[in-house]
């Protein structure tokens, strides 16, 4: 299975994200943001770092990188799409998920090991996991605070689309302690987390996100 | 090279604007080098540009004539001490005399030294100043410091891996510390988090003595292939001179040679700060513009510009290459059109790098370039003969020859003198019991020196790149460097200032000693050294003194441990007034790990593994954390050295870690067994049940060196290794439990405390001095935003 990670300027977990892919078994495709096509990947990956500095609003500008428009087509169609940390802000900033990602409400960048709560093991990228499952993955941003209108949250949880939730305390002020939400299709995930740095016991606080990598190779292959 | 501002130096930007007549405000006349061949006698400002009348004269003389206002720019800042070494450099030689080091594979006098790791692979390490800009600006001035340290690194042909920072401020509860702190520590976080580069450890410490003199050293580490080390010299006739990066703009100009300028003008035009200001963005493009042209062979030779900006760049690519060299300033692309001549060249604008470039390649050059968004021009080229020519509007600016601007400098041999104080200061015995040792082990561990530092660790990202292997608040960062073979690398920065002032030449061993132990303990084979000296005032005999004694210090060591100096930094006038800080050389070792996953942490992670002590206790408290922070005192002596007992400790350790004998194993250095137990302890919330023989004092407080806590479930094997090492061993104890639990000689009871206790005592200090952030949600603390 190919798996595309894509890389803006300013990206940064780029290699991470590829990596992960590595580990969980699959093949990562360099992608770059200027380029039209997706190269015929079978699930995209859009990683943490700062994309074009994080200026205007962090995700903003990235989201108008030529590739974002076969990104955004393509998950019309029911393309996995999976944003970590600014990929998640690129993912927002796209119109691809709801909401939006602020300051921290402390203003502080913070890099912690972080509980979190599985709320949905069935979408693409969480399958491997079980509802109800804790996980721990590191967080690290200073723009992660997670904000949307109470009707859209209410909505979102209503419609079970918060995908995981922090637990063991808020790293940066989030409403409902959201750390990551689906699409409706459950295809497209963002969150602020990165599981891609804890996929070996060597550089990692353990192996807890290798689950998002190893479900979407999971949803592929029922999907083929 | 980055500007650390020499504010001794009497010097101000306000003089060359009154004489400089560029073409923006002030224009009458561009000095041109017939204009100054035709007009000998004009007056120059070379004083407020910070040099002597007697080095102004050599200028004369080695031009034949007055030079230009551009050629006095240029001399100005690279005969400033930041640039030339002028009081420094006689020390300086005794590392380039050490034995020569088979894992050198280049030495000092480049921007930094590299090392053989071993598998092909170098490394690349070197630390850097940024003290003065970080007390002016402390976010710009901290971030600016990791952004020239890391393009220092790139510019050795290194993929930049990683970064430490060792941070020194006053009182941790002073006022100016809640200015600067927090605003340094968003800096160093700020640029580095959005270069993605690791942090993996370094040093937050408080003094009285830094009180308007902190100090912000930042360490880069890159790795590259053998094959990929490049070098900075301009070769090759008619090869291109490129300038590629930020635009050139008015910030940072005579930042080494100047800042704190009194002479500013309210009447006359507007001043810009002489602190740089940093894009990491544009820095991120061009590292990787960088690894991509290296990668393509697309360059001859390549330096960053930091400190001295083009002047620095242009003259030292020069002369270390053929010598001839034309550059047409008008082809710089600038920020601000109204620039003049000199002001281009002294400027210190970031995110800037130069390269030669064979001429057939200079597309491909540029195309990279525009890849990725990165602005490029041609500025010049190299020429036949031995002159650094400079034109602007077509006329000549600037002939000189490039070496006596690069590195024929003036140097000094500084008068000094042993202080006057230090007799009294050694002679002032410190205290050596414990009142209370409970009372005692907790004001240790929760003094801002002893606290836990995650207030400022978080704000740092320690995963980007996947391959950190151990970061704070380990003693030694470790690194993967391959993911086949898992090869790795371990730094550790130590700088004890309290030794050093009360012996400059131990205390510095001592540090060395320090660093060397924390890359052992976590497994790795140390492999060489770098280091960065703070010192106070050259002109002040009494600093020189400290100076030479720690450089002398550092080279004897070195030549004991059998370890290279690969480079290092000079930061001199970090004095306000008449008192200068305490010396404070930070010395960085670099290790070697042949297999990663044999690294060893400090933490404690289960119960009941047998605790041993590896070394020899004495009762030596002479600059120890314990007399500052019980007694507030500083005198005495600092611990015994001995470096043949680190060196059997280090091999020690690394054989126990290979062997994989020991689950953890934590350094014993300021605030002793007491304070390697509470971070041991605290890592994983596992507590022990412990005896120590002898005075209760010296085993909890006492500092001597060359000592390490171990936890192993196979002490006989430990035991026995460690007899044949010659290192002593003192088994103190089991861990478990919820507390940790110690008696003395005869198992009377010393001490009983509970991990949350001291969880609450080691971590409560630093969010209460400079806010929780939990309770902070809509405050900006001071200095976290820049304004700029």
């Amino acid at each position: 299975m190919r798996i595309g990670v894509i890389t803006f300027p300013g990206s940064l977990d780029d290699v991470d994200a590829a990596r992960a892919v590595r580990l969980a078994g699959g093949e990562p495709v360099a992608l770059w943001h200027g380029d039209d096509e997706l190269a015929g990947v079978d699930a995209v990956v859009l990683p943490g770092g700062f994309s074009y500095g994080d200026y205007l609003r962090a995700g903003a500008i990235a989201a108008r990188a030529p590739l974002m428009r076969s990104v955004i087509d393509r998950a019309s169609e029911g393309l996995p799409v999976l944003g970590i940390c600014n990929g998640f802000q690129v993912l927002c900033e796209a119109g691809l998920l709801p909401g939006a990602l602020t300051r921290n409400s402390h203003l502080h960048f913070r890099n912690r090991d972080q509980g979190l709560l599985v709320e949905r093991a069935d979408t693409a990228w969480t399958s491997s996991f079980t509802t109800g499952q804790q996980i721990v993955v590191p967080v690290k941003n200073g723009e992660g605070r997670y904000v949307a209108a109470d009707a859209d949250l209410d909505r979102l949880e209503g419609e079970g689309r918060v995908v995981v939730r922090y637990v063991g305390g808020n790293p940066n002020g989030s409403s409902r302690d959201i750390a990551g939400v689906a699409s409706e299709d459950g295809r497209v995930v963002g969150l602020m987390p990165h599981p891609e740095h804890a996929v070996e016991e060597l550089t990692g606080p353990g192996t807890d996100g290798l689950g998002f990598f190893t479900s979407v190779l999971a949803a592929l292959v029922v999907a083929a | 090279m980055t500007a650390d501002l020499t504010a001794g130096e009497a010097s101000a930007t306000a003089g060359l604007s009154d004489l400089d007549t560029g073409p923006g405000r002030l224009a009458n006349r561009l000095d041109t080098v017939d204009l100054a061949a035709a007009t000998p006698q004009d007056e120059q400002p070379f004083a407020e540009l910070g040099l002597r009348a007697e080095e102004y004269q050599r200028i004369k003389d080695i031009l034949g004539r007055r030079p230009t206002t551009a050629e006095l720019a240029m001399y100005s800042v690279m005969w400033s001490e930041h640039c030339s070494y002028k009081s420094s450099k006689v020390h300086l030689r005794q590392f380039g005399d050490l034995p020569p080091s088979d894992a050198l594979l280049v030495g000092m006098g480049e921007n930094a030294g590299v090392v053989d790791v071993g598998e092909g692979y170098a490394v690349t390490f070197k630390v850097e100043s940024h003290n003065h800009p970080s007390y002016v600006e402390p976010y710009q001035g901290a971030a600016t410091g990791v952004g020239g340290i890391v393009r220092d690194i790139l510019t050795m042909g290194a993929r930049p891996i990683a970064v430490m920072d060792s941070l020194r401020f006053g009182r941790a509860d002073a006022p100016d510390t809640a200015r600067v702190l927090p605003g340094v520590v968003a800096g160093v976080g700020g640029y580095g988090n959005c270069l993605g580069l690791p942090n993996i450890g370094g040093e937050l410490l408080f003094d009285d003595c830094y009180a308007g003199n902190p100090l912000v050293n930042a360490l880069c580490v890159g790795v590259m292939k053998h094959e990929d080390v490049r070098l900075a010299k301009a070769e090759g006739l008619g090869n291109k001179v490129v300038l590629f990066g930020a635009r050139t703009g008015g910030d940072g100009i005579g930042g080494v040679s100047v800042l704190a300028s009194e002479t500013f003008d309210a009447e006359g035009p507007a001043k810009r700060p002489a602190v740089q200001v940093g894009d990491p963005f544009t820095e991120k493009l061009l590292i990787e513009a960088c690894l991509e042209i290296f990668a393509a062979d697309l360059v001859t030779g390549i330096q960053d510009l930091g400190g001295a900006g083009i002047s620095c760049a242009t003259s030292e690519l020069a002369s270390a290459g053929t010598g001839g060299m034309h550059v047409d300033l008008d082809a710089v692309p600038l920020r601000d059109s109204t620039l003049t001549p000199a002001e281009i060249l002294m400027s210190e604008s970031q995110e800037r790098m130069c390269a030669i470039v064979e001429p057939d390649k200079i597309e491909a050059f540029l195309a990279v370039c525009r890849k990725w968004d990165v602005l490029a021009a041609v500025i010049g080229e190299v020429t036949e003969g031995d002159r650094l020519t400079i034109d602007w509007h077509g006329e000549r600016i600037v002939d000189v020859p490039p070496r006596t601007v690069a590195h024929e400098g003036p140097v000094y041999e500084r008068p000094m003198s042993r202080p006057a104080d230090l007799d009294a200061l050694q002679a002032d015995a410190p205290p050596s019991s414990s009142a209370d040792l409970r009372a005692d082990w907790l004001a240790v561990v929760s003094s801002p020196d002893g606290a836990d530092k995650t207030w400022v660790t978080e704000q740092y990202d320690r995963y980007v790149r996947g391959n950190t292997v151990l970061a704070q608040p380990e003693d030694a960062g470790v690194l993967r460097i391959d993911e086949q073979s898992n090869l790795g690398i371990a730094l550790a920065l130590d700088g004890n200032a309290r030794y050093a002032r009360l012996d400059p030449y131990t205390g510095t061993q001592l540090n060395l000693a320090e660093a060397y132990r924390n890359v052992a303990v976590s497994g790795a084979r140390p492999l060489a050294v770098t280091n960065c000296l703070n010192f106070g005032s050259p002109e002040e005999p009494e600093v020189m003194w400290q100076f030479a004694e720690a450089v002398r210090g550092l080279a004897d060591g070195c030549r004991e441990l059998g370890l290279p100096v690969t480079g290092g930094n000079v930061s001199l006038y970090n004095q306000t007034g008449e008192t200068a800080i305490n010396p404070t050389p930070v010395i960085g070792v670099l290790g070697v790990h042949s297999d990663v996953r044999r690294r060893v942490p400090s933490g404690w992670r289960a119960a009941g593994e047998t605790v041993l002590l590896l070394g020899e206790t004495r009762p030596e408290f002479g600059g120890s954390a314990w007399a500052s922070v019980v007694h507030g005192h500083l005198g005495g002596l600092p611990p015994r050295l001995d470096l043949a007992a680190e060196r059997a400790l280090g091999e020690l350790m690394v054989a126990l870690a290979e062997e994989r004998r020991i689950s953890s194993a934590h350094d014993l250095a300021d605030g002793g067994l007491a304070q390697a137990l509470t971070e041991s302890a605290l890592r994983h919330s596992v507590g022990a049940r412990l005896a120590v023989p002898g005075d209760p004092t010296a085993a909890l407080f006492g500092e001597s060196a060359a000592r390490v806590v171990v936890t192993t479930s196979a002490p006989e094997a430990v035991r026995a290794a460690a007899e044949q090492a010659g290192v002593a061993v003192t088994e103190l104890g089991t861990t478990g439990g919820e507390a940790l639990v110690l008696s003395g000689d005869g198992g009377a009871g010393l001490l009983e405390l509970p991990l949350d206790e001291l969880r609450e005592a080691w971590t409560a200090t630093l969010p209460a001095l400079f806010g929780s952030p939990e309770v902070a949600v809509g405050t900006v603390p001071a200095g976290t935003v820049p304004t700029s």
